[in-house]
C-alpha cells in the first residue's frame, strides 16, 4: 500500500543532523536513500549511531534538522502521532533478539502490527491468523505444534523467524532489521537472511539491513557503510 | 480498544501470581469495607426494628438514650422508677389506647428478668409489626411461673417445667446474695425474634415484687430465709413501682401533645420518648464510631488500590522490551498509556467483583447465625446499589492509580524510541 507513489525512494535522507539533549551530535549525514523494493545493507558498528538513525526514520525519535523522507512522508513536519501512523501502516521492524511478546501466542506476535494499523489489516484480509501461518510456513516455521508453543520456548533462531513474518505481514513497504542474525550461526544466519530477502521480494518490501558484520554485504543488492556517510565523528 | 483489552488481559496472566495476590488483596479489602457496612446497616435494622407498635415509652426522667437503651435494649440501669399509682393514672388517660408496664433489675446466669404482665404479650412489636410467638408452652399463669426468651432456653438447656432461681441484681449468681428460696418454673418458651426478649426471662411483675420480700431495705434480711412461699403467697405483692412503661396511643395525631403533657406532669416527675426519635438519637452517637470504622475499611481499599499500582510498576522494568516492541509495530504512546491503564483497571474490576462475591457468601453462610446470635440482619437481600457503587469507584480509583506507571511507560517509551538497552 505505497502512500506516495511520486517519490522513487523509500527512504531519502538529507543533510540530517541530530544530537540528544546536552551531548555532541550522534548523526551527521548528507545523504542516504533506500530505493522501492531495494535490499540494502548498512554496516554500522554499535556506537555508530544506527540506533538513532532507525529510531528517526521509524518515527520513534523528532528529528533534528534536514529531511528524512520516508514514502513521500516529511517525517520532521509530521506530528509524532502521524509518524507513529507512518511506521504501523509502512514500517516492519526486526531487532537482534527479544523480539517476541512473552504472553502472545506465535500467531499473535505475527499479528500484532494488525491491530495498530487498519491498512495492514485491510491487506492482510478477513484470516490474519492462516496469512500469519502462510508467512511462518514460507519462512521455514511449517509445524503445526511450534504454533501453540510459548514463544519463550522458541529457539533464537525460529523467534526470529516469527519476527520476521511480524516484520512481513500485512505487506509493508519497508522492513528494517536490526542486527537480527547477531545471535544465530553461520548456517542459520544466512538461510535467515535468503528467507527474508526472498519474502521481501514477493511482497516487494525494501528491506534496510543493519550489521556490523561486513561480510553479509554479498547478500544484498547494495551495501552502505554508516561511518563513511555519517561525518558526526562518533566512535563510542 | 478491544485489542488492547485482550493484550491487558493476557499480560496479566501471562503473570499471574502476582496478578491474583494483587487481585486477592483488592477482593479481601471490598469484603472487609463491605462487610462493614452490612454489618452497620444490619445494625441499624436489627436495632430498629427491635420495638415497633409502640408510640411512647415512659420513665422517670433521665436522657432519652439511656431510657431507650435500658427498656428497650436491656443495657444499663434505670436510676429511678415510675411509682404504681403514677403508673395508674398514665393508663387511665382517655388518649392512651394500652400501656406495658415493664420492670428490670435482676438476672439469671447473666440474662435480664423483666417483670410485666399479659399486656407486654398482647402489645409487644418488633420487626415489621411481628408479634412474639410461643415456641412451647405459654404465658406466666402462677406467681412463680418464667417465660424465657429462646437464646435463654437454648444456652441454659431450659425446657418447660425446668427450674430457675432469681438473683438480686445484675451479676451471675452467687451463693448468698440470690434469692434461693424462690423458685421459679419455666412454662414458656418464646420462637426467637432476632431482639433483645430472645436473652430475657420474663415473670409477673408480682414476682419482682415477691422475690423481693425481706430485701426491702437493699439488703438481704436474715430473716427472709424463714419466709415459706405460702407466705409470699399471702402477702399483697402489687408492684411498688415499675421501671418503664410502653404505651400505644388511640390516635397517632396525638403523640406530641400527649408526650409534652406527660413530660410536664404536675406530679410525679417522668419522661416520655417516641423510640423511633429516640434511636435517631441514638445513631447520632454511633455515627462517629460507624464513621471510624468506615475510614479505616476504606483506607485498607486504598492500601489494596496502591498494590495494584506497586505490582504495575514493578513489573515495568522487566516490561520494557515489551513496550518497544509494541511501538515498533506500530503502536503508539497512547497505547501503552492505555493498556498499563487497562491492566490496572481490571485487576481493580475484579477484585472489587470477587470482594463482592466473597461478601455474599459469607452473609449466605453465615448470616442466619449472625441472626440468631446477635439479632442482626446483614440485610442478605443480594447484590445491592452500594455493591454496585462500591464495584464502579474501586474499579475507578484502580484505573487512576493504573494512570501513574501508566505515565511513567509512557514518558519512557518515548526516550527509548526503538533500542532498549537491556
Amino acid at each position: 500500500m505505497p502512500s506516495d507513489t511520486s517519490s522513487t525512494d523509500a527512504i531519502r535522507v538529507e543533510n540530517l543532523r541530530f544530537a540528544w539533549p546536552g551531548n555532541p551530535p550522534v548523526l551527521d549525514i548528507k545523504s542516504f536513500t533506500l530505493g522501492r523494493g531495494e535490499k540494502l545493507f548498512l554496516r554500522g558498528p554499535s556506537g555508530s549511531g544506527k540506533s538513532t538513525l532507525l529510531g528517526l526514520i521509524a518515527g520513534v525519535l523528532s528529528p533534528g534538522t534536514g529531511t528524512i523522507n520516508v514514502l513521500g512522508n516529511d517525517m520532521a513536519r509530521l506530528s509524532a502521532a502521524a509518524r507513529d501512523r507512518v511506521r504501523a501502516d509502512h514500517l516492519g521492524v526486526i531487532f537482534q533478539m527479544f523480539n517476541l511478546v512473552p504472553y502472545l501466542s506465535v500467531t499473535g506476535n505475527v499479528t500484532l502490527p494488525l491491530h495498530f494499523s487498519p491498512a495492514r489489516r485491510k491487506a492482510v484480509g478477513a484470516h490474519p491468523d492462516e496469512e500469519a501461518r502462510r508467512l511462518l510456513g514460507r519462512l521455514g516455521l511449517t509445524d503445526p505444534a511450534m504454533l501453540d508453543r510459548r514463544v519463550s520456548d522458541l529457539s533464537v533462531g525460529q523467534q526470529q523467524r516469527v519476527a520476521a513474518a511480524r516484520a512481513l505481514i500485512g505487506g509493508p513497504d519497508i522492513v528494517i532489521a536490526d542486527e537480527p542474525t547477531s545471535a544465530l550461526d553461520a548456517d542459520a544466519r544466512d538461510r535467515f537472511i535468503e528467507l527474508l530477502s526472498e519474502e521481501a521480494s514477493r511482497t516487494g518490501a525494501a528491506l534496510l539491513f543493519v550489521s556490523h558484520d561486513a561480510s553479509l554485504a554479498r547478500l544484498f543488492d547494495r551495501a552502505v557503510d554508516l561511518a563513511e556517510i555519517n561525518t558526526a565523528g562518533v566512535t563510542a | 480498544m478491544k485489542a488492547l483489552f485482550t493484550l491487558a488481559w493476557k499480560s496479566l496472566l501471562n503473570r499471574r501470581a502476582s496478578f491474583l495476590l494483587t487481585l486477592f488483596a483488592v477482593a479481601l479489602s471490598v469484603a472487609l469495607f463491605l462487610g462493614v457496612d452490612k454489618a452497620r446497616t444490619g445494625a441499624r435494622e436489627g436495632f430498629g426494628h427491635t420495638i415497633s407498635g409502640t408510640d411512647l415509652i415512659i420513665g422517670a426522667p433521665t436522657g432519652s438514650v439511656n431510657l431507650l437503651l435500658y427498656s428497650v435494649f436491656r443495657m444499663g440501669n434505670a436510676t429511678a422508677e415510675v411509682s404504681w399509682p403514677t403508673y395508674q393514672k398514665l393508663s387511665a388517660r382517655d388518649d392512651i389506647a394500652w400501656t406495658v408496664p415493664i420492670s428490670l433489675g435482676d438476672s439469671h446466669r447473666g440474662f435480664r428478668v423483666m417483670g410485666t404482665d399479659h399486656a407486654y404479650f398482647e402489645h409487644y412489636q418488633y420487626g415489621r409489626g411481628e408479634s412474639l410467638r410461643f415456641a412451647k408452652g405459654r404465658e406466666m399463669d402462677d406467681l412463680f411461673d418464667a417465660v424465657v426468651g429462646a437464646d435463654v432456653a437454648r444456652e441454659l438447656g431450659y425446657e418447660i417445667g425446668s427450674p430457675l432461681v432469681l438473683s438480686h441484681g445484675l451479676g451471675k449468681a452467687d451463693f448468698g446474695s440470690g434469692h434461693e428460696n424462690r423458685p421459679f418454673r419455666v412454662v414458656g418458651i418464646l420462637a426467637p425474634t432476632g431482639t433483645p426478649v430472645d436473652r430475657t426471662v420474663i415473670v409477673s411483675l408480682e414476682a419482682i415484687t415477691a422475690i423481693h420480700v425481706g430485701w426491702e431495705s437493699g439488703a438481704k434480711n436474715p430473716l427472709s430465709d424463714s419466709i415459706t412461699e405460702d407466705m409470699i403467697r399471702s402477702f399483697n405483692l402489687t408492684p411498688k413501682t415499675v421501671t418503664a412503661i410502653y404505651a400505644g396511643l388511640k390516635r397517632k395525631g396525638t403523640i406530641l401533645r400527649t408526650r409534652r403533657e406527660i413530660n410536664t406532669n404536675k406530679g410525679e416527675p417522668l419522661m416520655a420518648i417516641i423510640p423511633g426519635e429516640a434511636l435517631a438519637e441514638l445513631w447520632s452517637v454511633t455515627a462517629m464510631a460507624e464513621r471510624a470504622l468506615l475510614a479505616v475499611s476504606i483506607f485498607v481499599i486504598a492500601v489494596g488500590v496502591v498494590s495494584i499500582l506497586t505490582s504495575i510498576l514493578t513489573s515495568l522494568n522487566e516490561r520494557r522490551r515489551e513496550m518497544s516492541i509494541l511501538r515498533a509495530v506500530g503502536a503508539r504512546p497512547g497505547h501503552i498509556f492505555g493498556l498499563l491503564t487497562l491492566e490496572a483497571g481490571l485487576i481493580g474490576f475484579g477484585g472489587a467483583a470477587l470482594g463482592i462475591v466473597i461478601v455474599h457468601v459469607l452473609v449466605l453462610i453465615a448470616g442466619p447465625i449472625v441472626m440468631q446470635r446477635y439479632g442482626i440482619s446483614l440485610g442478605g437481600t443480594g447484590p445491592g446499589m452500594t455493591d454496585l457503587i462500591t464495584l464502579l469507584a474501586v474499579t475507578g480509583a484502580s484505573l487512576l492509580a493504573g494512570a501513574i506507571p501508566a505515565w511513567a511507560a509512557f514518558r519512557r517509551s518515548l526516550a527509548d524510541g526503538l533500542s532498549v538497552k537491556l
